[in-house]
């Protein structure tokens, strides 16, 4: 009973997190993005600073009416959304904010087991795509999974460097064996990881996907209220872990002074400071063309990981 | 297995992880009919998901964790992903699709079911009296994985790669198109290729469904 309660509370935990932390995110981008553009940014809602700004749109998403085209493809169409958003709540159960089990599950390929399933999350860009209906989402759909292709295998080179480093895949033996020296010899590593993780993000600068000067919004272009909204959600839920992953494999997660008792405060703000640079990153740099796209991932990427791959085996034997 | 039910009055007993392991099996199998006889094509590519998903799951309850992932991540993340890619390129129409049946119905099911005892057979009489104890130690841990692949498995593992890299290359040399004399493979010939393969599929594929 007493394992059942432990299990339901952990669960209610992440939960929570993954409520609350993308629209935070969402909220600073919001006034982040004003200020480098020098403006103000939501000022009026909830009255300080606009901080219900995003509550106020939850709540005009949910009023709009659910549209589905009359020639999409009714139940893909409808399920997609859920196919988007729902892995990104399974990987935060994985992810370790403290020390000594502060973690949802402890998960004994937890490395393979969150790249695995944020992998699945892009299957609802495409299903969006395609049942649609519509060339613009099929555009989208289709620079999507080109994007994912290209960008998965560095990420799971560099994820595998790491992997070999800590000699483990458990992500809490990886933070566990961390030392601050990891931080310059898995550095080209974590460049790679984080840039690709931003790719198979959609994010600014790969958002060709969702280009809206020349696709409207890609594959959500035909989506509206709820169902919009959880598409939106699932970019910031994703930006929340990729940039939690970033400081767990190459941050030393809850590592830092007073780690014993504030370890998760280390986490959480080491992954809001890669947040905010993924904030900053989509304010200075132009949406990159898909074949520079592919070139990036390809030519430079690829083989800087498989560099990064080289050099920690060599570290790894020379130290070992 | 009853003592160890008695002795672990967990949330699953070890019946239950039986009589879920079969309920998914069910499921699975079920998907994987849908796979192949969906009119729909890219219903069959999302069915697929679930079939390669719910063995992913029965993966999971022999405690073969590392496997399940590793499942997920190249069957449900590349390559269903690389097949939705295809079926999108070749704009594949919303509805039912005429010529999605290649009218070998009984020659298929022939073959699959020869496949199916095959491997049954051969699976049973490999793992006859091997029992795994699903409340012990964890056997297909990482670990565990790991230690029995490159210890006992190293020559099947790099053949196997070896296999993959021959057909890495076949399909470069399959793919390209410069059937014209060896000497003018130079830039006029590989810029003009990708073009033509972007342009040619998509009008040829709309014509053959209408």
């Amino acid at each position: 009973m007493n394992d059942t309660l432990d299990v339901v509370l952990r669960l209610i935990a992440v939960l929570v997190v993954f409520l609350v932390l993308p629209l935070l995110v969402g909220q600073t981008e919001h006034k982040v993005m004003a200020h480098m553009q020098g403006r103000l940014g939501p000022m009026y809602a909830g009255g300080f600073h606009g901080w219900a700004q995003l509550v106020a749109d939850g709540v005009k998403f949910a009023q709009k009416e659910d549209i589905v085209p009359a020639d999409a493809d009714r139940r893909v169409f409808q399920l997609a959304p859920a196919v988007a958003l729902l892995p990104y709540l399974l990987v935060l159960i994985a992810i370790p904010v403290g020390p000594d089990g502060f973690v949802g599950q402890t998960v004994d390929a937890g490395l393979i087991f969150v790249l695995a399933v944020m992998g699945v999350g892009v299957l609802g860009s495409l299903m969006a795509g395609w049942a649609s209906a519509n060339k613009f989402s099929l555009l989208g759909g289709l620079r999507t999974a080109a994007q994912l292709m290209a960008y998965e295998l560095p990420m799971l080179l560099t994820a595998a460097s790491v992997a070999m480093a800590a000699g483990t895949l458990s992500l809490p033996g990886i933070v566990d064996g961390y030392h601050w020296w990891w931080t310059p010899w898995q550095l080209v590593g974590g460049v790679v990881f984080f840039t690709a993780g931003l790719a198979e993000l959609q994010r600014p600068p790969f958002d060709m996907p969702v280009a809206d000067s020349e696709i409207i919004f890609g594959a959500y272009t035909e989506y509206t209220g709820l169902r919009f909204a959880l598409f939106l959600l699932a970019e910031y839920a994703g930006i929340v872990v990729l940039c939690a992953l970033t400081t767990v494999l190459f941050l030393g997660g809850w590592h830092g002074p007073w780690s014993g008792s504030a370890g998760w405060l280390w986490t959480l703000v080491k992954t809001a400071l890669l947040a905010f640079v993924v904030i900053w990153l989509r304010v200075s740099y132009p949406r990159l063309r898909e074949d520079q796209l592919q070139k990036l991932a390809w030519t430079v990427l690829i083989p800087l990981s498989l560099a990064q791959i080289a050099l920690t085996g060599v570290v790894k034997v020379v130290i070992s | 297995m009853n003592l160890s039910a008695a002795a672990h009055p967990g949330f699953l007993s070890p019946t239950g992880v039986e009589i879920t392991f079969v309920l998914i099996g069910l499921a699975t199998l079920g998907a994987a009919l849908l796979t192949v006889t969906t009119r729909q094509l890219v219903h069959a590519a999302l069915w697929l998901v679930v079939a390669l998903g719910g063995l992913a799951v029965e993966y999971l309850l022999l405690t073969a964790e590392f496997i399940a992932w590793v499942q997920v991540l190249i069957y449900v993340g590349s390559v269903v992903v690389l097949l939705l890619f295809g079926l999108m390129l070749t704009k594949a129409p919303i509805g039912r699709s005429a010529d999605a049946d290649s009218e070998n119905r009984l020659v298929a099911l022939g073959v699959a079911a020869a496949a199916a005892a095959a491997l049954v057979w051969v699976v049973v009489d490999a793992f006859r009296t091997t029992w795994i104890n699903l409340h012990g130690a964890v056997q297909g841990s990482s670990r565990a994985t790991g230690e029995s692949l490159f210890r006992h498995w190293v020559l099947p593992f790099e053949a196997l790669s070896v296999l993959l890299l021959a057909a890495l290359v076949g399909a470069i040399v399959l793919s390209r198109r410069d059937t014209g004399s060896p000497a003018d493979t130079a830039t006029p010939a590989d810029t003009a290729t990708p073009a033509d393969t972007a342009d040619v599929p998509a009008p040829a594929a709309g014509k053959e469904h209408t």
